[in-house]
């Protein structure tokens, strides 16, 4: 009896895909069991010994005067820093708040900006027509070449940095947009149509959830771009933020403190668009299924 | 606000035997124009069908059948001739393209589920927009719609995650729930194996079978057409014209036992010649098909 | 002609065909965007001239020099040898960094693709630096090279290489296996698979790669020019060009440069497109 219970539920247990927690743990186990981790660990390993060989073991000339990976991490993790600056320290806290306060700011008005545009260029054969080219014209003067023009145009730190940021990612975000649009099958169009939909429901319904994908897409790349932008325009003007501590810490000779600010920008640069392919998985659960079906 | 109200005391008389859903195609021509070539895609093209009729349209792949069902959806505009639903004039010269609507419902050659709504959301999809229905009453209507077709299982699914027969029963059921006058298919089952081909013949009949909707199907599946229609009608290739019209006369409800009968085997006979010969002509001409 | 096209596969009824130039006059949109480009020049013209609209200080375009500013110092500077100059010197720039880029990147990209171990090992390493923004690494790069000229083509080299690795490692991964399984069927060793579907199977993600990488390349000289100060030693590029103008005070020829950039990364990824064009005639058709 209780052995017939007992059979009964493991092959329930087998029956039912792990979910959640189960299937990490499911998928940890698995790939354990092949080579992948410890050659990724092995990589790691390899890259940060010859890191660490070139600069302090070896102290190869050149390499000599970049801080290796075990000055720099003790530094960094230290109450007391040599430098001045650690992760336990006010100065890094604000830079690091400054650089992902404007780029929240600056992202946020890119993607308000950028989506609704490109939305309608994709929509409307008409106002693409007109607002294309404007755009297209506009587009290949690198941003760094409007740092003049911006400091004139704005005034104060702030705005300035905030401007170039935005419009960076502005352009990356209307141009995937309209994309995305252009992309949608017209089959979707059609089957709309068919349906008895009016212009808004085309839009809301089809144009939107169309685009979704390539707008998400562009948005990763967008988030790339505006943290480029916004280093470099740290660099050239800045007050505060990483950029900022990079060239500082350069002037006054703390190169400690500059590649902390570089490992800094990677991690934070990481992990925002690491937050934005999240938010599009969220939205687009229809095609995070889909796509999990096929293997992907 | 007179037409919502037309509808919906259509939709309550809706009657074994229908009475709407006429469609009278009279010397249609459609000459296309893309990179400054003009290519006719359907000449002179004249077919009269009857409300609750089984029309299927045959003939090789390309040669403007489509065209002429893009033509009666409102997709393309027409070059010359007429087309009127239950002596509507839907289309002709005066008004080359036909206004889209509910009352035609396609299903789609490669699918048009939207993948982005379940198919709950899919199939309350139409009555929804055109403001027959509120959202809750319209997914109620789904739902009871779904599980009359056997699929109230997977209805909260996304399309992408049920097989391509599923989500094509979906996309016919979606189309039904407007209570159209005429369905039009798009070689629904082109991409499908025999064996599910078989399954959804029968699942589509048994929709019909309740509806008696005018169906307009376009294939290149010559024992399809037989098994399907109550007229088959054989288009030359491009130009589309109609080269010949085979009446089915066997009697409904239908099964797949009907295709071993000799009755049927007799109807695939004598259609056959008049396909394969456009067949040939299709396959030498060897252009690229045009949507 | 028309009969023989006729006799050929007579279902199909060529009736009539346009001129070229029809098609041009009809092309709405192009009419539509040289009217909105025009407009676009005039409302900046206007509003930077007239500084002041209803009693309203014009916000922006009103502090930027209007397009005939901009010309007229244009035509003088174009006289100038040092504005050559600095086209030369940015082109060199771009040039040097570009082609390092391609010349490690898609073998590295290559790599990557096609051996399992080697990606396991060194595709993380790579993860871990990629989201660092490249000019985060101008003054590392100052602190390393000798020479300013070798920093800033490491920086550039930067900015290219990670784009191009990540599209020709995209690209050879979404090679359909049916051609390789054909290919394989045919008798084909490693080396043909190798030459004959994967190289030719990732060309249009390497050129997608280095578009977008040519694109990041100005960028980043641009923005290397002006933060190394042009460099005294190597002296100008049309970054500092812009830097310059605005420390003599002369926006005119800062919106010079500007426009001469956006002429110059126009023209190089055209090139790149044209060379594309060239390299796969089976994408020809589309």
């Amino acid at each position: 009896m209780s052995d017939q219970a007992i059979s009964d539920a493991e092959t329930s247990l087998a029956r039912t895909p792990p979910k959640g927690f189960a299937l990490a743990w499911y998928r940890l186990k698995k790939s354990l069991a092949t080579p992948t981790p410890y050659m990724m660990l092995f990589g790691i390993i390899l890259w940060l010994g010859t890191y660490y060989l070139l600069t302090e073991g070896w102290k190869v000339p050149r390499f000599e005067k970049i801080p290796g990976p075990l000055e720099v991490m003790t530094e960094f993790f230290s109450f007391d820093p040599i430098w001045g600056t650690s992760l336990f320290t006010e100065d890094f806290r604000i830079n690091v708040y400054v650089s992902v306060r404007r780029i929240v700011i600056a992202f946020s008005l890119a993607t308000g900006l950028g989506v609704p545009l490109g939305l309608f260029m994709g929509w409307s054969r008409i106002f693409k027509d007109y607002a294309f080219p404007i755009l297209e014209t506009l587009r290949p003067i690198p941003i760094l070449a409007w740092v003049p023009l911006a400091i004139i145009m704005f005034s104060g730190f702030e705005t300035p940095i905030l401007f170039l940021a935005t419009l960076a990612s502005f352009f990356v975000t209307t141009l995937n947009t309209m994309l995305g649009v252009e992309s949608i099958d017209e089959s979707y169009f059609r089957a709309a149509g068919c349906l008895g939909s009016k212009k808004h429901h085309v839009f809301w319904h089809v144009v939107v959830p169309g685009a979704m994908p390539f707008i998400f897409t562009g948005l990763q790349i967008s988030i790339g771009v505006a943290w480029f932008s916004l280093v470099a325009a740290e660099m050239i003007s800045g007050d505060y933020g990483l950029g900022y501590m990079i060239m500082d810490s350069y002037m006054v000779n703390k190169y400690v403190s500059m590649v902390m600010a570089m490992i800094s920008l990677g991690f934070v640069g990481w992990a925002t668009s690491a937050m934005v392919r999240w938010g599009g998985n969220q939205m687009m659960q229809w095609r995070v299924k889909a796509l999990a079906l096929e293997g992907r | 606000m007179a037409v919502k109200k037309k509808k919906t005391s259509r939709q309550k008389a809706s009657p074994a035997v229908r009475e709407r859903g006429t469609i009278s195609i009279r010397n249609v021509t459609k000459i296309y124009d893309p990179e400054g070539v003009n290519v006719m895609a359907v000449d002179n093209c004249s077919l009269e069908i009857e409300a609750g009729e089984v029309c299927m349209i045959v003939g090789p792949s390309g040669c403007g059948k489509t065209t002429l069902l893009n033509v009666i959806a409102g997709f393309h505009s027409l070059t010359s001739g007429e087309i009127y639903l239950d002596d509507e004039l839907l289309c002709g010269p005066d008004k080359p393209l036909a206004n889209q609507g509910a009352d035609r419902m396609v299903v789609f050659q490669n699918g048009a589920l939207f993948p982005w709504k379940s198919l709950l959301d899919n199939v309350a999809y139409g009555p929804m927009v055109q403001g027959i229905l509120s959202k809750s009453d319209a997914r109620d209507k789904a739902r009871d719609m779904l599980a009359e077709a056997g699929m109230i299982d997977v209805a909260d699914k996304f399309p992408g995650e049920v097989s391509s027969g599923m989500a094509r029963r979906a996309e016919i059921v979606r189309a039904l729930i407007n209570d159209p006058k005429v369905l039009l298919l798009d070689e629904p089952y082109r991409a499908m194996d025999a064996l599910t081909k078989s399954i959804m013949h029968e699942a589509l009949l048994a929709m019909y079978d309740r509806t008696k909707v005018t169906i307009f199907f376009i294939t290149h599946d010559l024992e399809e057409a037989i098994f399907l229609g109550d007229r088959v009608v054989v288009m030359t290739t491009r130009p589309a014209r109609t080269k010949k019209i085979v009446s089915v006369k066997i009697p409904r409800p239908r099964d797949y036992k009907l295709l071993s009968s000799e009755q049927f085997r007799l109807l695939v006979e004598e259609t056959k010649d008049a396909v394969h010969e456009e067949a040939i002509k299709a396959f030498e001409a060897g252009e690229r098909e045009l949507a | 002609m028309t009969d023989a096209i006729q006799s050929a596969h007579d279902t199909t009824i060529v009736v009539a065909k346009r001129s070229k130039l029809r098609k041009l006059a009809d092309n709405k949109t192009l009419w539509r965007g040289i009217a909105s480009i025009i407009l676009f020049i005039l409302f900046w013209e206007v509003s930077s001239q007239s500084k002041v609209w209803f009693g309203i200080q014009v916000p922006f375009i009103g502090k930027v020099p209007p397009p005939s500013a901009v010309l007229e110092n244009w035509v003088e500077v174009v006289q100038r040898p040092g504005y050559w100059q600095s086209w030369y010197l940015s082109f060199m720039r771009v040039f040097f960094g570009f082609i390092v880029a391609m010349i490690v990147g898609i073998p590295f990209g290559m790599a990557l693709a096609v051996n399992r171990y080697f990606r396991d090992i060194f595709f993380p390493p790579f993860e871990v630096l990629r989201p660092i923004p490249p000019l985060a690494w101008v003054p590392a790069s100052i602190i390393f090279w000798p020479t300013t000229e070798l920093s800033i083509a490491f920086v550039t080299f930067l900015g290219a290489f990670f784009t191009i690795v990540i599209n020709v490692l995209g690209g050879a991964r979404t090679i359909d296996v049916q051609y390789l399984r054909a290919a394989q069927s045919m008798g084909a060793s490693q080396w043909d698979l190798f030459r004959r579907i994967i190289l030719p199977g990732t060309l249009p993600s390497i050129f997608t790669g280095a578009a977008v990488g040519m694109g990041i390349t100005w960028e980043v000289v641009v923005a290397a020019e002006m933060i190394s100060g042009g460099g005294q030693q190597s002296g100008g590029g049309l970054g500092f060009f812009i830097w310059s103008s605005y420390m003599g005070g002369s926006l005119a020829q800062v919106v010079v440069g500007m426009i001469s950039i956006g002429i110059a990364g126009y023209f190089s990824s055209s090139m790149i497109r044209y060379i594309g064009y060239l390299f796969m005639p089976w994408r020809r058709i589309f």
